[in-house]
């Protein structure tokens, strides 16, 4: 039998690095050993990929959801429950955290979820290339008006948050490189779209309009010439800067929450010398994800940072569902589930702006604090579903429970979860109330299990329980 | 019977989706609306006319009598320079009140932290809706979220035999005691207890509550019918917020529009004879906004995201009447083929800051506006 050590280790990785697993799959990953873990996460092709013919089945709306928010999420919550490649999906919804596109301008869920299509198949490639792939994406220049940004007429929004929010962080550029940028930028555009009405939405394609492009002489970061827009992204990926800058966001949603994106060029980061160690590991791979990715999932700052990362609402509903399963083809009902994560304050695919969802405890207010709790109790309180079945049946494996021992054991099997010693004395002592609970006779056996999705929702609700 | 405690209370319903002006208030002898509403117009033979320009269409009948009791004022032309005609972009500038940027205050959590800085009633606000709604988050304001019904409103609604709900809570409010020093846990502990509070103050409101009026079955009913609860509970609670729609009727307009303010014109009628019937009626007023009006002409069977709007406000304080001028539908000053908006919505969160709130509005909505007058 694994060492709880190696669980909770592993557990820890699977929360990060995926959303979560049960813990028949924990026990299986612990044999396969970390390493190897962490190696099979970062080869998702090695796993098959999401089934969308079920999803065409099941929802045929939410293929192509238009401008449909619950049919929308949907599609992405599809993805994100029954995926069997948890770091793809992870680094797509990182991706997603990142490039913040909006369905409140972009208004078409086609091209949002063919957005989320490019984080998942380039999300672990290389990073100048996603890049790349972002200036060229349509719903991206609409989202920041490249459309606008004319040969004669310059529209700098793309070209700023490209430096700002995408690649360098503020500080690292002037407002000239910001202009040359952008002038860099111009005819980068895409096909004029069709009216939407009375036959629904066109998808959207790049376009490149030489006789719009400014290609008078630039100068950007130091560098001069005639530049085109991917002789800026190759500037930018120069620069020391933007491998730190990629770092500090993959360290905040991996590791440890830092402050908010703006306040990082005056706010240091939370542990510089790992920072230090991640931006070197992505520059000398040339802006490879996969080896920066190994690198941070193998060290021991990622290791050690159990507890430190407040769970994200995406985090909190995917794995949840995940953990209680039952979710695996997107039956009626989806709807709702999908739109959980934005009740909690995480509207998928509609982030509230370019800046992306603010992190760490400013998820956190009155509504969406019980808006979480109450969901994942709701869940693990329905003894109908089959992980929570699998939980029972590993609590009845254990035999006769004293209370200490039911807290310790439904800590463990939801996480393990660590609370401190405040918190594990009011759950022992609720235990307390029930007295120890067996499963001779089949009376005995309900009131048993009952109260054990009882002691699950109380521990859920706990604020060590917000962590991950 | 609890008697209500006087202090001015406002009830926000927002009307989600885009409601259309056009008929919702018709300008039925401009021979404009029937040229642009062949598909979607009402026939004149069922139009509640006011007077012999405007009227509603049936499905309002019963707010037609709000109008002829002289407490229902109707705002023109409402919305802002450049509306986006997004629902989610246009509804957080009514949220926030910042058409230019991404505002991170709410107008109505400002309100909250006027009334209450100290945070000594964590029910001065109560929202009624899935989430909390944009216009009442202020970070550390807390405001009272029910998600469903107000009987089972509180945290892990699942355990609900009454010995062990007590106890779980006792252990909740225990386990979530202020840590001091430790930063987010401490802001959680806060949080938390500030909900459970906020909860345990509410729950007392649906037993103290008699009323021999029958509320639609409908989702809207049901929250009005919660807020009544809690208004006549005497929490002190100052704003309520709800919400109903979707009123985003771009296809098969006429049954949808129906449907939707039936359904809130019967619900809010039974909330005002409610609250009337216990004497609680003359310190509330209700504001009704929608994000936009839609487009003037027709798309052959529904209306597509338009500008300008009509904002209501009602009560038996309210100075019923029109109020700013509808805007030309003439095809020459319609922006984009909408109407253009010649009143800010500000105005209006304005007048009800300053005469009825009686806190000074140019904080919270972020400048000084034209305040339309339907207050004294």
């Amino acid at each position: 039998m694994a060492k709880q050590d190696d669980i909770a280790l592993m557990a820890h990785l699977m929360r990060r690095a995926g959303f979560g697993a049960s813990r028949d799959e924990l026990e299986a990953r612990v044999a396969k050993g970390y390493e190897a873990t962490v190696e099979e996460l970062l080869n998702p092709e090695s796993q098959p990929p999401v089934d969308p013919y079920a999803l065409l089945r099941y929802q045929p709306a939410a293929l192509l959801p238009g401008g449909q928010p619950p049919m929308g999420n949907v599609n992405y919550m599809y993805y994100l429950v029954t995926t069997k490649r948890p770091l793809q999906e992870k680094m797509a919804l990182f991706w997603h955290h990142v490039f913040a596109t909006g369905n409140s301008k972009v208004d078409n869920y086609d091209q949002l979820l063919e957005q989320i299509e490019i984080f998942r198949n380039n999300g672990m490639g290389n990073y100048r290339d996603l890049l790349l792939k972002m200036a060229r994406n349509p719903t991206m220049i609409f989202w920041l008006d490249n459309n606008q940004n004319h040969g004669n007429a310059v529209n700098e929004n793309w070209g700023r948050e490209l430096l700002e929010l995408f690649s360098l962080g503020a500080g690292n550029y002037t407002e000239k490189d910001v202009r040359e940028a952008s002038r860099a930028f111009t005819g980068w555009t895409f096909e004029t779209k069709i009216p939407r009405l009375p036959y629904g939405r066109f998808p959207w394609k790049f376009e490149y309009r030489p006789e719009d492009h400014d290609d008078g002489e630039k100068e950007f970061l130091g560098h001069r010439g005639h530049l085109n827009g991917e002789d800026i992204i190759d500037i930018i990926a120069q620069q020391p800067a933007c491998a730190r800058f990629v770092c500090r966001h993959l360290y905040n949603f991996f590791v440890a929450d830092e402050p908010q994106v703006p306040a990082w060029s005056l706010e240091p980061p939370r542990d510089p010398a790992a920072l230090d160690a991640m931006a070197k590991t992505l520059r000398d791979s040339k802006y490879e994800i996969v080896p920066v990715l190994r690198m941070l999932f193998n060290s021991d700052f990622f290791k050690n940072a159990r507890n430190k990362h407040l769970k994200s609402p995406a985090e909190v509903v995917v794995g949840t569902l995940r953990l209680v399963g039952g979710y695996d083809i997107p039956k009626p009902g989806y709807g709702e589930l999908s739109m959980q994560p934005s009740y909690m304050g995480q509207d998928l695919l509609n982030p509230p702006s370019v800046e992306g969802w603010h992190t760490g405890s400013e998820w956190i207010n009155s509504g969406s604090l019980m808006a979480r709790i109450n969901f994942v109790a709701e869940q693990l309180g329905d003894q109908s579903l089959p992980g929570v079945q699998a939980i029972i049946g590993r609590l009845k494996a254990q035999g006769t429970l004293s209370p200490e021992k039911l807290v310790t054991a439904c800590l463990d099997l939801l996480g393990p979860v660590e609370v401190n010693s405040d918190t594990r004395k009011e759950l022992t002592d609720q235990a307390k109330q029930w007295g120890q609970l067996s499963w001779d006779s089949v009376p005995n056996a309900q009131t048993a299990a009952r109260r054990a999705t009882e002691m699950m929702q109380l521990i859920v609700a706990t604020r060590e329980f917000q962590f991950a | 019977m609890a008697t209500a405690q006087k202090d001015p209370v406002l009830v926000v319903l927002q009307l989600t989706g885009g409601n259309d002006y056009l008929n919702t208030v018709i300008p039925y002898n401009n021979p404009l609306y029937q040229d642009n509403r062949k598909a979607v117009g009402i026939p004149e033979g069922q139009i509640l006319a006011f007077d012999n320009e405007y009227g509603f269409p049936p499905y309002l009948a019963p707010l037609k009598k709000v109008w002829d009791d002289n407490k229902l004022a109707i705002m023109h032309g409402v919305g802002y320079l450049d509306s986006p005609r997004s629902h989610f972009r246009s509804m957080d500038i009514w949220h926030t009140c910042e058409p230019e940027k991404v505002g991170t205050e709410g107008w109505l959590g400002r309100v909250v932290r006027e009334f209450d800085p100290k945070k000594e009633n964590v029910v001065t606000a109560v929202s009624f809706g899935p989430c909390l709604f944009r216009a009442l988050a202020v970070p550390g304001v807390p405001v009272a979220c029910v998600a469903g019904a107000l009987e089972n409103y509180g945290f892990l609604p699942n355990i609900q035999e009454p010995t062990q709900r007590q106890q779980v809570l006792e252990r909740f409010s225990r386990m979530y005691q202020p840590i001091e020093g430790s930063g987010v846990m401490d802001y959680l502990g806060t949080t938390g207890l500030d909900s459970l509070k906020g909860a345990d103050i509410l729950k007392v409101a649906p037993s103290l509550y008699k009323s021999e009026v029958k509320y639609p079955n409908t989702s809207i009913a049901s929250k009005l019918r919660g807020i009544a609860q809690v208004h006549l509970a005497g929490l002190g609670t100052r704003v309520f917020y709800c919400d109903h729609g979707s009123f985003d009727s771009h296809a098969g307009q006429n049954p949808l529009h129906a449907k939707l303010w039936t359904d809130v014109s019967e619900g809010l009628d039974a909330f005002m004879t409610d609250l009337r019937q216990h004497d609680a009626a003359d310190n509330v007023i209700v504001l009704m906004f929608s994000e936009f009006g839609r487009r003037v002409r027709d798309n052959g069977s529904g209306t597509d995201h338009g500008a300008a709007g009509a904002t209501f406000v009602l009560g038996d304080k309210v100075k019923g009447g029109h109020y700013g001028e509808y805007p030309s539908l003439a095809a020459e000053r319609l922006v984009q083929g909408d109407l253009n908006p010649n009143m800010d919505f500000r105005g209006i969160y304005s007048t009800i800051l300053d005469k009825w709130l009686h806190i000074d509005p140019v904080p919270i909505v972020n400048g000084t506006y034209e305040q339309p007058a339907f207050l004294n």
